[in-house]
């Protein structure tokens, strides 16, 4: 229940902060994306601001054995860079840039721009639906 | 270029960082936005493991509703194949690359993960070139 509750608070504050921050205005963030055109560096500083928080807590969070509602961390442990990380965030990148939407505003957009979400999110579900395939393919052949 | 200081994009910058260490503080898990979702979608899975990811996702569209008195002007008329392609490429690209701008942005690049800084380093560099190339030569 505990951690129920901390799930929604999060999600709660984290969607808040795309709204406040525009994050949430895909033509802000592809004006963001575009520094040889009509640059707007404004985003810069909701990554900045994010950063600054989770770089200047997360190492105090994690001398913790556990978090405080659960026993253990969750935390990918992977260091190695792959091409498929590579690929596959690029890949991201491009999407990004098509729209302006990354999963979070995409997913928001449902009570923000209906119109576009029921075009965005199908689309987002049914590539994350192929992705997988991808994923779980490559994986059988590495092991 | 800016023409006043971007307080309010900190400050939600500010607020999605907290958000994330809440979540790594008490859960112990990655506020990773694709990550959640997919294994939502995708994987089996039952009892808190799927209820967390149900609330953390009611919690993210309801605190951006709360907040829609916050408003921008909104798009029309945007090519619908554009936002198709857009988001088949966001979704293969952050299931193939583990995460998205919350989970390795944010996230990753908090945790000083490598591989996080790596992939953010890449989609800054293909959104940026997709951007141009979409404006420049395209749209």
């Amino acid at each position: 229940m505990q951690r129920l509750i901390i799930a929604l608070t999060s999600g709660l504050i984290f969607g808040a902060g795309l709204v406040i921050s525009e994050m949430a205005n895909p033509v802000k963030v592809q004006n963001f994306l575009d520094p040889f055109g009509h640059w707007d560096p404004s985003l810069a500083f909701v990554m900045g601001g994010a950063v600054m928080v989770t770089l200047g807590t997360s190492r105090f969070i994690m001398k913790r054995k556990t978090p405080i509602f659960a026993d253990q961390f969750y935390i990918s442990l992977k260091t190695s860079i792959d091409r498929r990380l590579i690929i596959g965030a690029s890949l991201f990148g491009i999407g990004w840039g098509l729209s302006g939407y990354c999963p979070g505003p995409g997913i928001i957009n449902a009570v923000i721009n209906p119109i576009e979400a029921l075009v965005f999110l199908p689309a987002l579900v049914i590539g994350g639906w192929i992705g997988q395939r991808y994923s779980a393919r490559g994986n059988s052949i590495q092991h | 270029m800016l023409e006043t200081f971007p307080s309010q994009a900190l400050f939600g910058g500010i607020l999605i960082g907290f958000s994330a260490v809440l979540l790594l503080a008490f859960n112990g898990r990655t506020a990773g936005i694709s990550g959640i979702l997919y294994n939502l979608l995708y994987n089996p899975l039952s009892g808190t493991e799927r209820n967390w990811r149900l609330c953390f996702m009611a919690g993210l569209v309801g605190g951006a509703y709360f907040m829609l008195p916050v408003e921008f002007e909104l798009r029309q008329g945007y090519s619908p194949v554009l936002l198709i392609a857009s988001g088949l490429a966001v979704g293969i690209g952050t299931r193939i690359g583990n995460g998205c701008t919350s989970g390795h942005g944010v996230c990753g690049i908090g945790m000083l993960s490598v591989r996080s800084i790596a992939a953010t380093v890449a989609f800054m560099i293909s959104g940026i070139l997709t951007v141009t190339i979409l404006r420049n030569f395209i749209g």
